[in-house]
């Protein structure tokens, strides 16, 4: 049986290989851009409040700092008890246009010690994890000095 | 100047892992604080208390909760919630009401019985919920954040492990003098290099536990102190619950993104900053006339970020003013004198109320061998999760 790929929040994210990006929303009255999306009001307080659209993110960024986790978090985050833990780095990118961070999980692979605060980075698509009927998708970020 | 109210009574139960309710503790440390101040529970005109949010209804809503433990007297009740600034807000709480005539005695009480091993979100699928979401889709745990600033530190400010290991060789050694403090041994720099890494780059040393753990506050109107026979009390001078302004732009606990600055310019000064100017405006004092200092120390880092953000040096100079032992005992404005977090592990609503109870001991001059001398004026400060600011002042 093959798994369904489902995003694992709806709405954040979209395209394959090249053409993924992240998705945000824009106010149409101040410009303001919002990640994880706002859908029903504009948080900028001295806006007036507009329609709020869909906007894709900068597809990079540079790394405003990292860390990882070596230590397996309690749920929700899904992981199988049976297998040894390995860590994974997180990164919070700063994404130049749209004047914001975003926190995300490093690609497979990819430690702290590969990293360094400043570097460009790009999104790109990631699994989160399967089970028996879905593979959840996510974003990884990966210094754009890697190849795929 | 809004007006200052006496602080009668501070009293704690030990913090620790003991395994019973967190009732038992706020109980203990109310009963404490009532000694301490020698007022009768029965003439208490409103109690307030500081919600933990484990067991279903959060805290058993706490001021409840408390009021009944020390047997129903009548009292006015208020419960708040504010995670790690619940305990100021409760403090803030009962202050408006005896600034406002609405009451001239009032108790409050925090306590928790903390949780093993990291903190996580309350159960079910909250796809709508910042604090679910991290953990979900990232695994984001409270240190993840921890590392975060840790790492950026280094990279903008060259704070070195060593700086963050020197935070907690200082506050352990302090709380091995405090009999409420859970951890009463003095760590090495190599027993903190030691430890296992948690959150690169931080170690097991460098992050504070959860515990469990209640404090409690006697606060009353400087009329009642005198009729009281107290005519020289500790006086709280500020109670800053300040919200952070648009945009943020710190990634902060427990968000997966920073507000974006690209409409509408950041503010000169982040959350933290604000929460601490907020509190001295009020107060009417500045950083230079502070004795002493409680910070959140979360993680070791995040006590020297709290040196700049309380103004006590300059931006990206705390770990000098660490090395240079400023901040410890001795020191021109000792840090963390209680131990800190370092020394107590966090009982969530219990601690903003135990770094009060800190203040009031060192300003009546009665903290025997961890004693910061002439003690006059402290700062208590601290970030609630989702945009919670929380500093008070006393006075003596
Ligand atoms: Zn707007």
């Amino acid at each position: 049986m093959t798994r369904s790929r489902t995003p694992v929040v709806a709405g954040w994210f979209t395209g394959e290989g090249d053409g993924f990006r992240l998705l945000g929303t824009r106010c149409s009255a101040c410009a303001s851009v919002f990640f994880p999306r706002e859908d029903a009001f504009c948080r900028n307080p001295g806006c007036p409040g507009g329609e709020l659209c869909e906007v894709p993110l900068s597809r990079r960024g540079r790394v405003w700092s990292y860390t990882d986790g070596r230590y397996r978090p309690p749920s929700p985050y899904v992981t199988d008890p049976e297998l040894p833990w390995v860590p994974y780095a997180l990164i919070a990118v700063e994404l130049a246009a749209e004047r914001l961070v975003v926190l995300g999980q490093a690609v497979p692979g990819v430690s702290v010690a590969d990293l360094a605060v400043g570097m460009e980075v790009e999104v790109v698509p990631g699994v989160l994890n399967e089970d028996a009927e879905t593979t959840w998708t996510t974003w990884h970020w990966r210094p754009t000095g890697v190849g795929a | 100047m809004t007006g200052e109210v006496a602080v009668l009574g501070a009293g704690m139960h030990p913090w620790g892992k003991w395994g019973r309710s967190f009732v038992e503790y706020g109980a203990v440390a109310a009963r404490a604080a009532l000694a301490d101040a020698g007022v009768d529970w029965r003439d208490i005109d409103s109690i307030v208390g500081a919600d933990t949010v484990r067991g279903g209804y959060p805290g058993y809503v706490a001021g409840a909760t408390f009021a009944k433990a020390l047997g129903w007297q009548g009292a006015r009740v208020t419960s708040v919630y504010a995670a790690c600034a619940s305990g100021a807000q409760a403090v803030g709480a009962a202050r408006a009401q005896i600034l406002a005539g609405l009451a001239d005695v009032v108790l409050v009480v925090g306590a928790d019985s903390a949780p093993k091993g990291f903190f996580r979100p309350a159960g079910g699928d909250r796809a709508d919920d910042p604090d679910w979401l991290r953990f979900r889709i990232l695994g984001a745990t409270n240190p993840t954040y921890f590392g975060l600033y840790a790492r950026r530190r280094m990279a903008v400010h060259g704070d070195t492990p060593e700086d963050f290991a020197r935070v907690k060789v200082k506050n352990s050694a302090l709380g091995a003098l405090n009999p409420y403090a859970r951890y009463r041994k003095r760590v090495s720099a190599e027993e903190v290099a030691a430890s296992a890494v948690v959150a690169d780059p931080l170690r097991l040393l460098d992050i504070c536990a959860t515990s469990d753990g209640g404090a409690a506050l006697v606060l009353a109107s400087i009329e009642f102190a005198r009729r009281h026979g107290v005519a020289e009390p500790v006086r709280i001078r500020a109670v800053s619950t300040v919200t952070p302004r648009y945009p943020a732009t710190v990634l902060d606990l427990p968000d997966i993104a920073t507000d974006s600055a690209v409409a509408v310019a950041p503010p000169d000064e982040t959350f933290r900053a604000s929460i601490a100017r907020a509190a001295y405006e009020e107060a009417g004092v500045g950083p230079e006339d502070l004795s002493l200092a409680e910070v959140y120390d979360l993680s070791t880092a995040l006590e020297l970020q709290w040196y700049e953000d309380l103004g006590l040096c300059g931006e990206g100079e705390a770990a000098k003013l660490l090395r240079d032992g400023v901040t410890a005992l001795g020191g021109r404005i000792p840090v963390n004198v209680s131990g800190g977090l370092a020394s107590f592990g966090e009982a969530v609503p219990a601690q903003a109320i135990a770094q009060v109870c800190e203040l009031v001991r060192q300003l009546r001059g009665e903290a025997t061998d961890r004693q910061v001398e002439g003690a006059r004026v402290g700062i208590s400060a601290n970030q609630g999760l989702f945009g919670h600011g929380s500093a008070v002042i006393a006075v003596r």
